[in-house]
């Protein structure tokens, strides 16, 4: 199954997206929140998403959801480092997730279109 | 051999000079990033160097080469430093020891430093004029490169003259409209500020340079700019000296 990952510069912010997401996915979805800097405090942490990609990871590849600046940093770093298949989804965080959430849990998901139904939720509308 | 324990002996004293630079200017940096970031520069790159020179503190980096040591200080500036500081600093840094792989010399030194600002470009995506560290690191890295291979400068006066431009560099990220990084939030507010990353960049080179002192035979040139500085192409020290340096 095709994992997933959070990173947020906030430690709340992406163990509070995974359970948002998590209610989506299923039981066994497999999703991973590696927030905050390696102190917990505001910030990224190439260790925390590298590990985090390692829990995700049962071999069919990782989707990675992100904020900002650091995080999109800190997760390239991250997946240079490790080996395992990842995909960044350019996708705004909390929506990418759910919608990779679902996609996951599906019987003929693939790493790519998972990060693709991540990636359509840049063009969701909230107002009219 | 004799060399490589010097190099290290070199890295060593560099990683400790920029260690505690960087924890002296801590509140700067951090003052500098609260005027257009989210104020963490400061304490970011200190907890950084602290750790590196934690780390470096053993045994077991007596048996490192020159380069080996230099990769372990960009791993750990990647593992102790949250935020973007991280990547840029200590990934770049990482990537860039291999070129160290024959010892540090004034040929590997040039090919370390372009490999460095390529891997800090790649990653940012900045360009000159984003008021990034980019604005200080691409006249340090060129002026470098200049003065070793076409000057023919020896190291040290070379690596004098890079950290005048790099000076250079920051103050012109002054008046620049922020287009990367948080300060790129801010637009037309981050006018006016100096950018932090190019200011933590400017204090390791200078760091670097005097530890090079230490190490290097040679004249430094302490103010390249200074009328007694040979420069062999008049009209390029006139467009130098258009650049503002003056407060």
């Amino acid at each position: 199954m095709v994992g997933l990952v959070v990173v947020s510069h906030s430690e709340k912010a992406a163990e509070g997206i995974c359970e948002i997401a998590a209610q989506m996915g299923g039981d066994d979805a497999r999703i991973e929140a590696a927030g905050g800097d390696p102190d917990g405090e505001i910030g990224t942490s190439v260790d925390r998403i590298e590990a985090a990609i390692d829990d995700a990871d049962d071999g069919d590849g990782v989707v990675v959801l992100v904020d900002l600046g650091s995080a999109v940093m800190n997760t390239e770093l991250a997946v240079e480092m490790g080996d395992a298949n990842v995909r960044i989804a350019d996708a705004p965080i909390l929506e990418g997730a759910l919608n990779a959430a679902v996609e996951a849990s599906g019987s003929k998901a693939t790493l790519d279109s998972v990060a693709e139904s991540a990636e359509e939720a840049r063009d969701y509308r909230k107002l009219n | 051999m004799v060399d490589a324990e010097i190099q290290r002996e070199a890295v060593l004293a560099a990683v400790e000079n920029v260690a505690a630079r960087i924890a002296d200017e801590k509140s700067h940096l951090t003052d500098l990033d609260s005027a257009i970031g989210d104020a963490d520069h400061g304490a970011n790159m200190n907890r950084g160097f602290q750790a590196v020179v934690e780390a470096v503190d053993g045994d077991e980096v007596d048996d490192m080469e020159p380069d080996e040591l230099v990769k372990l200080v960009g791993k750990t500036i990647i593992s102790n430093v949250g935020g973007a500081a991280g990547p840029l600093y200590g990934g770049s840094t990482m990537l860039a020891s291999t070129e160290l792989e024959d010892g540090i010399t004034a040929e590997t030194s040039v090919a370390f430093a372009e490999t460095y600002l390529q891997k800090v470009q790649d990653r940012g995506k900045a360009e000159i004029g984003a008021k990034t560290m980019v604005d200080a690191l691409v006249p340090a890295v060129h002026t470098y490169k200049k003065s070793i291979e076409q000057d023919d400068l020896p190291p040290l006066t070379a690596l004098s003259k890079a950290v005048d431009a790099c000076e250079r560099g920051v103050r012109y990220t002054v008046p620049l409209r922020a287009r990367k990084g948080r300060a790129s939030y801010l637009d037309w507010r981050s006018v006016g500020h100096q950018d932090p990353g190019a200011t933590s960049t400017l204090y390791i080179l200078e760091e670097l340079l005097d530890t090079a002192e230490e190490y290097l035979d040679g004249e430094v040139v302490r103010d390249a700019r200074s009328p007694d500085v040979p420069d062999e192409s008049p009209e390029e020290t006139a467009d130098e000296s258009l650049g503002g340096e003056d407060e």
